[in-house]
């Protein structure tokens, strides 16, 4: 009989299958009392700060370096220095010195703290500095972890200290049991293209040495693996990358017309995966997420450590943000507090201006000082916008924040018919099919019994969405989709025949659209288009593209 | 003392980049320098912790003040600059 062992589940940040004998990071807790004098306090600071100072000079990952070089300076503030002096004022050898340091450095973590987002970061580096300094003086620091084989990092968390000193050569893969997508973990491992797993708990009680799986894709952490299990995962993991491998690259027809594939996200997580699938931006960046279970509005310096997340995961890329789309099917709490009778046609996405103003110049700034942090190319378009008017208010706070590139979600009737106008203020467009298609058909598409009306194949529907990709089209002006439409291959094609310039999907379904559409040439997509807007119904119109386009 | 008020430039406040730029110029100055808001308690811009829980914000106004020494009014105009331009332009 065999015997099952546990699999422990994280969020797997760092794709890849690993198998190896844990190596576990531990920290020493100092419990007892550490005697020294104000001198000797100070020494051990300055020692510490140059010890960051020389592996900030001999770690080769660019994110390590600037953390512990952060941290040297911090190590050596003349402010850090004189609070430590001011509790330890006698020339004598004080019996606990661990008190007076803790002190001194809990002055400055409460002023970082109530200032929040970068600052708040800062607060992890006093902490590992005050542990450091206390080891220091009591003598029993950490060993700097020596590898002597290809092992698995297991630890609590790791610092930019701690994987400053590993011999990297022989981590096969890093699993910590805090953290999330974007910590520095995280970054480490994709920075070594190893697999990694955070946020994985429990695994800190698995045993030195003992034999497991790491897999970085869906941050499975396997204890003592069956040769059956090593075999399905390593299979699964190869036929992925084959995938990926061979319609990697932009998105492009047959013919080589060029398509921009994107990825939605709703926070750092989903924009990492997005990289993952080698998505060209985000094409929808939703900022619900943030704000939906919130009693109150999340600061903007809180709003500005989210953002900047996600521009950050996709640096080099296009990441286009869309402004709070709160109200009807997602309500927030301290916006929308009356109940509406038709909430779908109520006050919602940039009709908030009308009710709940600051909360988006808020949400504005906040866009425009993370946009600001990074090197990310960061498009900015509001929901909802139904005239030139709104389009050009909408374009005039937004500019007015820094944000240099303004679009425009065409989500109603009104906006499509008239994107002529609409449009003349603005940068770029991008459809809301879901939107659209419940607007045009005037059909709720939560209504189960109305599911056969809410089909963006209705030819009413993609007359309408040719009507705005010809507008802009006529402006040379850029237009996507990021509703669920982009994500079905044939549709897909179809849009792009429309005058679509590019596609946001689901990160899952990028493979497949861009596998797709390297089997279709633009003059077949035209084709395709064209029939299905003098289609008569959904299914005929969806029969028709099947026909021209294949499947 | 010379000392100058001066409205900061750089779109995200006085930290990250631009805060290390003044503590550098500012442990190279080799006299003492202090920042602040007007009016307020002024703190020792040498160090990164006090000048990060300043938090002071883009578009404010805060005052340098250099210690006595041949090159008072050089260092002074070089803080300036550093703290007026937008590093993130």
């Amino acid at each position: 009989m065999t015997q099952v062992f546990p699999t422990l589940t994280g969020i797997g940040v760092s794709p890849g299958i690993a198998i190896g004998p844990i190596r576990r990071v531990t920290r020493a807790e100092i419990a007892h009392a550490v005697p020294a004098t104000a001198m000797q306090v100070f020494a051990a600071l300055d020692s510490v700060a140059t010890d960051l100072e020389k592996r900030s000079m001999t770690v080769a990952l660019d994110v390590a370096r600037d953390v512990l070089s952060a941290q040297a300076m911090i190590a050596r503030d003349p402010a850090l220095v004189e609070a430590i002096g001011a509790r330890l004022p006698e020339p004598i050898e004080y019996p606990d010195v661990k008190p007076a340091i803790q002190d001194a450095f809990a002055g400055f973590k409460t002023a970082l703290e109530s200032l929040g987002g970068y600052f708040a970061e800062r607060v992890a580096d006093l902490d590992e500095i005050a542990t450091r300094t206390i080891a220091r003086l009591s003598g029993v620091e950490d060993e700097d972890l020596v590898l002597n084989q290809p092992s698995i990092i297991v630890a609590q968390d790791l610092t930019p200290a701690d994987t400053a000193a590993l011999d990297l050569n022989f981590a096969k893969a890093l699993v910590v049991e805090k953290g999330g997508p974007t910590s520095h973990t995280a970054i480490v491992a994709r920075g070594l293209g190893i697999p990694a797993v955070v946020g994985c708990a429990g695994v800190m009680g698995l045993a030195e040495g003992a034999t497991v799986l790491v897999d970085g894709r869906d941050g499975s952490v396997i204890l003592e693996p069956s040769p059956g299990e090593i075999d399905t995962r390593q299979t699964r993991e190869g036929a992925l990358r084959a995938r990926a491998a061979s319609v990697s690259g932009p998105g492009r027809l047959s013919d080589g017309t060029p398509v921009t594939l994107m990825a939605n996200a709703g926070n750092a997580a989903d924009a990492v995966a997005a990289a993952l699938v080698g998505a060209e931006g985000i094409g929808l960046f939703r900022t619900e997420l943030l704000f939906l279970d919130r009693e109150t509005e999340p600061s903007v310096s809180e709003q500005i450590e989210l953002y900047k997340s996600v521009f950050e995961a996709m640096v080099g890329h296009k990441v286009i943000l869309r402004t709070l789309d709160a109200g009807s099917d997602k309500p927030v709490p301290f916006i929308n507090a009356i109940a509406e009778e038709n909430p779908a046609l109520g006050v919602r996405g940039w009709r908030l201006t009308r009710t709940a103003d600051e909360v988006l110049s808020r949400q504005l700034e906040a866009v425009g000082k993370a946009a600001a942090l990074v090197q990310t190319e960061v498009w900015v378009m509001a929901p909802m916008i139904n005239t030139a008017t709104e389009a050009a208010h909408f374009a005039a706070r937004a500019r007015a924040a820094g944000i240099k590139r303004v679009g425009v979600m065409i989500e109603t009737p009104a906006a499509a018919i008239g994107a002529d106008k609409v449009l003349v203020e603005v940068d770029f467009a991008s459809l809301g099919t879901n939107d659209l298609t419940q607007y045009v058909m005037a059909a709720d598409r939560l209504d189960s019994r109305l599911s056969d009306l809410t089909s963006t194949w209705h030819p009413a529907v993609l007359r309408t969405i040719g009507m705005a990709a010809n507008a802009a089209g006529t402006m040379a002006m850029p237009i996507g989709v990021c509703g669920e439409s982009a994500a079905n291959p044939q549709l897909a094609a179809v849009l792009i025949g429309l005058g679509v310039t590019s596609l946001s999907m689901a990160p899952s379904a990028l493979a497949e659209v861009r596998g797709f559409l390297a089997s279709v040439d633009r003059a077949t997509c035209l084709r395709a288009a064209l029939a299905v807007s003098n289609a008569s119904s959904a299914d005929e119109a969806k029969a028709l593209a099947i026909e021209i386009l294949g499947v | 003392m010379p000392s100058q008020v001066v409205v900061i430039g750089s779109k995200v406040g006085l930290h990250a980049r631009p805060a290390t730029l003044l503590i550098k110029a500012c442990a190279a100055a080799g006299v003492p320098v202090t920042i602040g808001r007007v009016g307020e308690t002024a703190v020792n811009a040498a160090s990164m912790l006090s000048v990060l829980a300043l938090g002071a914000k883009c578009g404010e106004s805060v005052e340098i003040t250099v210690g006595d020494g041949p090159d008072s009014t050089r260092v002074l105009n070089e803080l300036v600059e550093i703290v007026q331009t937008d590093h993130d332009a």
